[in-house]
């Protein structure tokens, strides 16, 4: 940010360093996956305060807003609904797999790392622009008004494609007199289907 | 010594992000870390985008339209995963990668 200090944002960016990769490195490693999430969440609200050091004010508060409030809120659910304390069947070769992983890692951080320093970026002498939330939306209705659309319906495909991959088939009870329950459907299929298998063959197409 | 900060110290840290989440995408073995550890790659672009975006288009920022896009993405991206992680717990009654093998030759 153009109003701090340079020390003021060195200091800031290495101590925001230190967090993230400390934090990822518990994600990666932690053993309780709740303690992965929540330390996944603290990630995410570091790295906007590093996208605060590059003058990007709108896509930090984006990264809270969408990162820390929606995706890491919904992998906590994941959690809480799939994590059953099942022992592992050991795998053969499992720490030799993990190192041979670990090095294969580092080498490409190396190898990153280096052409990284070694490559002469054309960097710009340009100001940076104040506001850049007027920036991203005048941008946006005007050179990426096509990808702004598309991914709208990218939006509304992934939320139909979830549901439907997330959905139980819901069969309602069946009363005596025959009309509808009060109570909301909320057995599964795969709990009916012994009773499914009894029912007469009408009964059962109807669904 | 010079204390500004330039674009080689924010490229190395999105290399070193990135790596971890490479690790935990190869190594782990519970699904819902796999997805933790992509979302931890996908913000190490975010990070070489904006910085690329600052340091030399400062006037454009198309880097920062692209991380919008990227986290727009993301999140499509978490939804769906989640799901198949549900669905595939609710047919195997395992989250285990090792005994997802269904598909395998």
């Amino acid at each position: 940010m153009p109003s701090l200090g340079t020390g003021v944002q060195f200091v800031s960016f290495f101590i925001l360093s230190a967090l993230i990769i400390g934090a990822a490195l518990g994600v990666v490693l932690a053993p309780n996956m709740l303690y992965a999430a929540f330390l996944l969440g603290f990630t995410f609200i570091c790295l906007s305060g590093i996208y605060l050091l590059l003058n990007a004010d709108f896509v930090a508060a984006a990264q809270i807003l969408i990162y820390v409030g929606a995706v890491n809120v919904l992998i906590l659910f994941a959690i809480m609904l799939v994590n059953r304390q099942a022992p592992e069947t050991p795998v053969p070769l499992k720490k030799v797999r993990d190192g041979v992983g670990g090095l294969v890692c580092f080498g490409l951080f190396s190898l990153i790392a280096t052409t990284v320093v070694r490559t002469p970026w054309p960097l710009s002498n340009e100001a940076p622009v104040v506001n850049t939330t007027l920036k991203i939306g005048e941008q946006f209705f005007t050179n990426y008004l096509l990808p702004f659309e598309v991914a709208s319906v990218l939006l509304l495909m992934a939320l139909i494609g979830a549901i439907i991959l997330a959905r139980r088939e819901y069969v309602p009870d069946q009363t005596v007199t025959g009309d509808e329950p009060l109570v909301l459907p909320e057995r599964s299929r795969e709990d009916l289907e012994p009773e499914l298998k009894k029912l007469p063959v009408s009964t059962a197409s109807e669904e | 010594m010079n204390f500004a900060l330039n674009l080689n110290y924010f490229l190395v840290l999105a290399a070193a992000l990135f790596c971890v989440g490479l690790y935990g995408l190869i190594c782990s073995r519970n699904v819902v870390r796999v997805l933790m550890s992509i979302e931890l790659m996908l913000n190490a672009v975010n990070i070489n985008l904006l910085g690329f975006s600052n340091y030399i288009d400062p006037q454009n920022i198309r880097g920062q339209m692209f991380a919008v896009f990227v986290i727009t993405v993301a999140a499509a991206e978490a939804a769906v995963g989640l799901a198949i992680v549900l669905a595939i717990y609710r047919n195997r009654q395992t989250i285990d990668m090792e005994s997802f093998n269904l598909l395998k030759w």
